[in-house]
């Protein structure tokens, strides 16, 4: 069961300001969403492995070549927040 | 003899390695090679974060890990996979570290350091590879910052995280554990430990067998050292008034050698981790013999070596092998007809000496040069030829030069801005070791003029006899073998 307080606290985390009447709303859908795939816990998955993949790849990998950056222009074109080539960013903490 | 450990102290470290032998980053193809370029000008779609971008793995990050994984004698996983650690950070453009969490690559290593009481054993709890962030500069202080600037440059740099078991005993155990695991890594030509930011450590301490607070961030080997002689030290005081040392995060302020309590947030770190969906797992175990073959000779294997080829001393095979390219260095002396065992103190001992006292860091060897950068100006660049310690070797075997005048040789080199030979050196300063009779005709000039010395020294006043040797060694310009000229004047005094 999801709690109001799991919500402000998954709300701190992303950095989302929930209001009161949200937390109530959110937690509701929550543990709607919850008790649907709760479901699945009728089933045996005692010996059964987790998949994290629907497809068995394994290694990938790229070669240790050098392929051309992005000029900083075109990075720090986005955003009016930036300084001496570098992003500017509020202080943190 | 067996230490104690009398305060029961354990030191266990977690230590960030930049792979920057790498040609790029771990997940896309921008050059590593950024430490001298402007901010932003290495990074592409992915190391920047943007949306729909999708990584891929440095196939030579993995093989690197596996190198690590081996020369630290741990296990090499079946299967391995990559997690996403999420947090907010402006360092971290994606708002999470690609890192591995329960299948790290390498786990249970060990590291056999020069302990308190002997070898001692460090164990490795695990090593595995995550991604750099990029890097912050405040604007102003830290204390008063207005913002801060990010360079996202770093950002997406492959990184191996290696965490020990809290085996070390002593800041001085912790620092070995360093020395050597850098040495380790620069044997395996995966890192290059003289690019600023490449090794950051974490540091866990606890006294009396109790509570660990960790130390976070420390940039050196000799800031670490530094960090957990204060933390042992304030530890031990917030005991003795009657105190608890309670679990927490502090930072090391390397100005004032001090550790600092983190501020503490006002919620639990909570990361949730979870599998890194864009990065397929990895089943390269059988990898592991081929990479096992192509190791390069360890530090121990190469000491050992040392000892039983070139006949030295444990300690100055300790010490030549210490440093990869310093080891290169001393073969290719001795290859080139040098007497292995004058080599080895010329080189162990002296050139060493006096590297350090200049702080001067080994950073290349090419088979005839041997490079060095000042630790902390990089700009400041110097070297020395493995000619040039032959020539200085012969010519002090053959007697034609003082050991002084050997170690003024060494200092002009290394002082130098023209590039010149020992012999050129020696010439030029007039350092040939006199001839005995020049030296006797000193010895005599000298009695004849100082009296006074003379009647102190028979009546008892060693210290005379140094002035003596003294004035000798300044009428013969430092040419005298002083240890010659003071059993002249004995013999001349004292029959
Ligand atoms: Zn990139």
């Amino acid at each position: 069961m999801i709690t109001k307080e799991d919500v402000e606290h998954i709300g701190w985390l992303a950095r989302i300001e929930i209001s009161e009447q949200e937390t109530v709303e959110y937690m509701e859908k929550l543990n709607s969403v919850l008790e649907y795939f709760g479901q699945l816990d009728e089933l045996e998955t005692e010996d059964v492995p987790p998949t994290y993949h629907v497809a068995e790849v394994f290694n990938v990998f790229r070669e240790d070549v050098v392929e051309e950056s992005l000029p900083q222009e075109t990075v720090l074109a986005n955003t009016e927040n930036k300084q001496d080539g570098a992003f500017r960013s509020p202080k943190i903490g | 003899m067996v230490y104690e450990n009398p305060d029961g102290i354990r030191i266990g470290l977690e230590i960030h390695v930049q792979l920057n032998k790498l040609k790029t980053k771990m997940f896309c193809g921008c050059s590593s090679d950024y430490h001298n370029s402007a901010p932003n000008t290495h990074t592409c779609p992915v190391c920047l974060g943007l949306p729909g971008a999708l990584p891929v793995l440095n196939r030579k990050a993995v093989e690197a890990a596996i190198k690590v994984g081996l020369a630290l004698e741990g296990e090499i996983a079946e299967e391995t996979q990559f997690h996403r650690k999420n947090y907010f950070y402006p360092d971290l453009p994606k708002g999470f570290q690609v890192t591995q969490y329960d299948y790290p690559i390498v786990s249970k290593g060990k590291v056999v350091i020069e302990g308190e009481d002997g070898e001692h054993v460090v164990g490795i709890t695990r090593a595995h590879m995550e991604e750099d962030p990029g890097k912050l500069v405040h604007i102003g202080s830290i204390e008063k910052s207005k913002g801060v600037l990010i360079d996202y440059n770093r950002s997406g740099m492959p990184l191996i995280e290696t965490v020990t078991e809290p085996d070390m005993r002593s800041p001085k155990e912790a620092r070995r554990f360093l020395d050597k695991f850098r040495n380790i890594l620069e044997y395996l030509d995966v890192f290059d430990g003289n690019l600023e930011g490449a090794m950051r450590v974490d540091a866990n301490v606890s006294v009396y067998w109790g509570t660990r607070v960790e130390i976070k961030n420390i940039s050196s080997h000799k800031g670490v050292e530094r960090a957990l002689l204060y933390e042992i030290m304030r530890q031990k005081n917030v005991i003795r008034r009657g105190g608890k040392i309670t679990q927490e995060t502090r930072h090391f302020d390397e100005g004032r050698g001090v550790t600092l309590s983190m501020r503490t947030k006002e919620e639990a770190e909570d990361y949730r981790y979870f599998r890194e969906p864009d990065l397929m797992p990895m089943r390269v175990s059988d990898w592991v013999p081929g990479i096992r073959e192509t190791l390069p000779e360890l530090p121990d294997a190469k000491r050992s070596r040392f000892i039983e080829q070139y006949g030295i001393t444990d300690m100055h095979a300790r010490s030549l092998t210490s440093k990869i390219m310093l080891a290169d260095f001393y073969e290719g002396v001795c290859a080139k007809g040098a007497d292995p065992k004058t080599a080895a103190t010329w080189t162990a001992d002296v050139f060493l000496g006096e590297l350090n006292y200049r702080d001067l860091a080994i950073s290349s060897y090419d088979g005839e040069t041997i490079g060095f950068i000042h630790a902390k100006d990089p700009q400041v660049e110097n070297s020395f030829k493995v000619s040039d310690m032959v020539e200085l070797v012969k010519l002090f075997s053959e007697g034609k030069v003082s050991d002084r005048a050997a170690v003024e040789v060494i200092r002009s080199i290394l002082d130098g801005t023209e590039e010149k030979t020992p012999l050129q050196i020696i010439e030029e300063k007039g350092l040939f070791k006199a001839e005995d009779d020049l030296v006797t005709k000193a010895v005599s000039e000298t009695i004849a003029e100082n009296a006074a010395a003379v009647q102190d020294y028979l009546g008892g006043a060693e210290k005379s006899l140094n002035f003596l040797v003294g004035q000798v060694m300044k009428k013969t310009k430092g040419t005298a073998d002083a240890k010659t000229a003071r059993e002249l004047i004995i013999k001349e005094l004292k029959g």
